[in-house]
């Protein structure tokens, strides 16, 4: 098909083409610049910074799940010594504005300090600011709270029904949205076909659960009035206005400053309340104001839960295994708000179909709302559930025609002509060469061998399993995902945009500015010091990179959604480009020479053919800086360039919505192979082989990119394995801790064996793709696969996560 | 509540001999970021799970947040600020871990090099990469998925052998 790029989209300004052999630095495993200072302990996050005067803030958790607030006293908790203030609902009554909200929903109010009401266990209630953190913690327990306790809202398909209690009254009701999305003939394919299977699946809450949590430091300075405030996330900074609604003050007053966290996997993506509230308390108190989430904290309070959906999933087809239909009907349960609405559901409709050639499919769609932690973002952002949907239904599917599942995979994948591939809910795959990928791992893996290893092991009485899962990993968002779903949008923006600043001080040194989040455990540096290497042809661990302010940062969105490295690299490859014509133009003047002739070589500019004729980029940046009259004539004094890219591809979905555009269209794909061999009396499961094959376009570091491959691999097994919240029947968290929610350890991971294909994107600067939530999207479907294989003599069909150990004594003993 | 009397605490951290009054509730944790600045030890669940705060107490990894300040008087504390030389070239352990991608947010990173330094200590030739899984298994990491850590204690005893 062709593609009609909108004469708005960003152009990319570098010099290099999409997918250049020619690539001097971009595809090498050079070592992270960002580790050094974070290997000496001198990492500098959130909780690591002191200010002058600086107080201390602890909240006052609720430990009701939905309960009326009858009365508050205080009194005994000021009268602490070390305490500053203590603070209530009322106060952010009177002093705030609620929390902002992509819902586009007024029924569903979100604010700071729980007025009036309490909608979640570990909602905060009250918060005490003091001298230390160990006075506003003894502080918190000398609150008196009298609750009238409600009854709680725990079940989504109860909560759906007439006469339920209500979450939020104002709504008068809790099914916050739904919808039916239908494109293509579902209907008529699914009575066509000759066979179809129904599966009903469970997907568990969990969350990214960072190292370090959630963080901002408050610093209200009365004089000038403005309002900074240090945070461990800072997305998209032309959002940030909001945050400034949410305090009552001018958006010109608020400064915030991006700070490093260890770790987001979207627990950090556009988190507002957190700085939002040290920002807060700092106006009250007058003085700066730490606040610093606690893991209980964190876990119960950081409005960023993982998926919790329940499924009735229906795949359609043919007997030779051809996929047909598909047919979604989910009811999520995203507890007590909804902030970023149903946008998790807009990105599983980028892939639904994953790498398969199905054109027709219903997507059904209820939003529920209970009196639980409200759902966030969470590497992969809800399409990494769907590809566990998915997966499943084509491993039933194989089941049923007793067809290896492999052959019915490869059978039914897109082939390499047939890019760019529109999908049936309008997104577009750019490119790809899925058997390609394919057979690679298959060689990698030696997929016939372990046939006969498990074969040979289950006449042993061995319980040895496979699982082949194959995902796509769309990249870049736009932000049609999040209002695509309502035919009137309240606010229906279209941007997504990335910036980047470059300037060469005198000396030479080239310094690159960045205007979102700081690193949280990706490496922007890294791959920005990449590009400038490629584009300068100057050492990369000599690029100093520093990161901008909101007062001071052009439009940036930061990472997530697999974006980050695709996106900055067509900011610096565009500001790199104006850069180097700048240079050029000096340089021509001064050697006298056709800037045609000029190449950047050695970390400067010289003639081609002519090693003599070169200057530094020192001798051009003194020239730009202190020689004026050296300049060619009508250019100005001065050595920066700045360049705002905004996301390539993107259209808006048409007014039926039987189109949704492109809105996620960069799209890597993976294959995962592994062998499990399961321990039936104890439920331990054990790797025998991992293997897995990625193509994520150009690679800018294949060591990094491995590194993000296993970790979110690893971080897909806890989930497919280990990791849910468990609320008993009065709505409290009751693993609300590490030592009852379980992180994988380095005893209960792979060791795995990693490949790479790359097929550039022709619409990206180098032909980058985003690869950040690759892993996690395919664990949940291998791991359901391999421990169903390996439990096939028990008969076991997996529905459902963790597949915990305990599920798995069970299954074994027939229970 | 009733006030508590400081107590004076002397403690030897990485080789400089500290003494502070301290609430006897403080955790060493806290102590070591707030009362000495040492802020290259960080605290991740404040409950004994994570092992993010692994510090090298008279030479064995102790959770510094599940000791009072109190209780080390007299000790010799380790952190990761031990390291590295006094100019910031990073040792060997460390150089392993920036060449073998074996962090990504750093934030676990500071533990594990502590434990993975005891591990070393006690097995020059680097054993098996069972036995390296077993010692760092009471330090979480959400983002490395482990694999480029135990690559990277694995290369750290190759260069020590080869010293």
């Amino acid at each position: 098909m062709e593609i009609e790029q909108d004469p708005n989209a960003s152009r990319i300004a570098g010099d290099t083409a999409p997918g250049d052999a020619g690539l001097r630095w971009i595809g090498k495993s050079i070592n992270r610049v960002e580790d050094p200072r974070f290997l000496r302990g001198e990492g500098r996050y959130i909780d690591d910074i002191t200010l002058p005067n600086m107080l201390h803030a602890a909240i006052k958790r609720s430990p009701h799940a939905h309960a009326r607030i009858k009365s508050i006293d205080t009194s005994k908790a000021e009268a602490l010594p070390g305490v500053v203030r203590v603070l209530t609902g009322q106060d952010v009554k009177e002093h705030a504005n609620p929390l902002p909200s992509f819902s586009m929903n007024p029924g569903i109010q979100h604010d700071m300090i729980a007025i009036e009401k309490v909608r979640h266990y570990g909602e905060c209630v009250a918060v005490v600011v003091a001298e230390n953190r160990y006075i506003a913690e003894d502080a918190c327990d000398l609150i008196e709270i009298e609750y009238e306790v409600l009854p709680a809202v725990l079940d989504p398909l109860k909560a759906r029904e007439e006469g339920s209690p209500l979450v939020h009254e104002a709504l008068g009701k809790n099914e916050a949205y739904s919808r039916t999305f239908s494109f293509g003939e579902v209907d008529k394919a699914f009575d066509e076909a000759a066979r179809s299977v129904t599966v009903d699946l469970y997907w568990p809450r969990s969350t990214g659960m960072p190292m370090d949590t959630n963080g901002a430091i408050g610093d209200y300075d009365a004089g000038t009035g403005v309002l900074t405030i240090h945070a461990n996330s800072m997305n998209f900074t032309y959002f940030l206005w909001l945050i400034a609604g949410t305090l009552k003050i001018p958006s010109a007053k608020l400064k915030i400053v991006p700070v490093v966290a260890g770790g987001s996997f979207g627990s950090k993506f556009f988190m507002h309340k957190v700085p939002t509230f040290a920002g807060w308390l700092s106006l009250m108190v007058g003085k700066p104001v730490k606040y610093i989430e606690d893991r209980v904290t964190h876990i119960v309070n950081n409005d960023h839960a993982g998926s919790d959906r329940r499924y009735k999933a229906e795949l359609a087809f043919e007997d030779d295994g051809t996929f047909q239909a598909l047919r979604i009907d989910c009811v999520d349960d995203y507890g007590a708000y909804l902030q970023f609405g149903v946008g998790t559901h807009g990105n599983a409709l980028s892939q639904i179909c994953g790498p398969y050639t199905i054109d027709h499919v219903e997507y059904s769609l209820a939003a529920v709302l209970t009196n639980k932690n409200q759902q966030g973002a969470y590497r992969g952002f809800g399409a990494e559930v769907s590809n566990w949907i998915l997966e499943r239904l084509v491993d039933h599917a194989a089941h049923d025609l007793g067809m290896d599942r492999v052959e019915i995979r490869r059978k039914n994948l897109i082939q390499a002509d047939a890019f760019p591939y529109r999908t049936p809910t309008g997104n577009i795959y750019d490119s790809g060469n899925y058997p390609g990928v394919l057979d690679k791992v298959l060689a990698d893996f030696d997929y016939d061998y372990w046939v006969k290893y498990r074969d040979d092991a289950r006449k042993e009485g061995r319980h040895v399993g496979i699982g082949v899962v194959a995902s796509q990993e769309r990249s870049v968002f736009s932000s049609t995902e999040f209002w695509f779903w309502f035919d009137e949008p309240a606010f229906s923006p279209t941007s997504s945009p990335e910036s980047a600043s470059i300037q060469i001080e005198p000396t030479g040194q080239i310094v690159v500015t960045l205007h979102s989040q700081a690193m949280w455990g990706n490496s922007p540096e890294t791959v920005v010091s990449q590009v400038i290497a490629e584009e300068f042809d100057v050492d990369p661990t000599s690029v100093v990179i520093t990161y901008a302010d909101s007062q001071h940062a052009l439009p940036g969105t930061g990472p997530g959604g697999s974006r980050y490295t695709v996106m900055v690299s067509g900011a610096v490859a565009g500001a790199a480009s104006q850069m180097k014509d700048k240079i050029k133009r000096i340089a021509a003047n001064k050697l006298e020479a056709a800037e045609g002739d000029l190449e950047f070589r050695d970390g400067g500019v010289g003639v081609k053919g002519a090693p003599d004729k070169q200057l530094s980029l020192s001798d051009i940046a003194m020239m730009a800086y202190m020689f004026k009259l050296d300049l060619p004539p009508d250019m100005e004094s001065g050595l920066a360039t700045q360049w705002t890219y905004d996301h390539p591809l993107t259209t808006l979905p048409n007014a039926d919505r039987s189109d949704l555009g492109m809105f996620y269209p960069f799209v890597g794909h993976a294959w995962h192979m592994a062998v499990v061999e399961v321990d039936p009396g104890t439920g331990r499961v054990e790797f025998l082989r991992y293997s897995a094959v990625h193509d994520a376009g150009t690679v800018v570091n294949p060591k990094t990119l491995n590194g993000q491959i296993i970790g979110g691999t690893v971080q897909g097994l806890g989930t497919a394995m280990l990791e849910e919240y468990i609320y008993d029947d009065q709505g409290r968290v009751l693993n609300e801790n590490f030592e009852h929610y379980h992180l994988p350890s380095s005893m209960d991971v792979p060791t795995m064996t990693i490949g790479h294909q790359e097929t550039p994107s022709p619409y990206t600067a180098y032909g980058i793709k985003g690869a950040g939530e690759g892993g996690r999207m395919l664990t949940p479907a291998i791991m359901s696969a391999a421990v169903e294989d390996a439990l096939s003599p028990y008969g076991v069909r997996i529905t459902s996560l963790p597949i915990s150990a305990e599920q798995i004594v069970a299954w074994a003993a027939g229970d | 509540m009733s006030t508590i009397e400081n107590q004076l605490v002397t403690v030897t951290v990485n080789g400089r001999t500290y003494e502070r009054a301290v609430e006897p509730r403080k955790a060493l944790s806290d102590f070591l970021r707030e009362d000495l600045e040492l802020t290259g030890t960080h605290v991740a669940c404040e409950h004994g799970f994570c092992g993010v705060c692994n510090i090298l107490l008279d030479g064995q990894t102790v959770r510094s947040c599940l000791l009072f300040a109190v209780q080390v008087d007299g000790a010799s504390i380790e952190t990761v600020e031990s390291l590295a030389a006094p100019d910031g070239t990073l040792n060997a352990l460390q150089q392993a871990f920036n060449d073998n991608a074996g962090l990504q947010c750093g934030y676990c990173t500071p533990g594990m090099l502590m434990t993975a330094k005891e591990y070393l200590d006690a097995n020059p030739d680097g054993g098996t990469d069972d036995q390296i899984r077993e010692a760092i298994s009471g330090v979480l990491c959400r983002c490395t998925g482990y694999q480029q850590i135990v690559e990277s204690i694995r290369a750290a005893a190759s260069a020590g052998k080869g010293a």
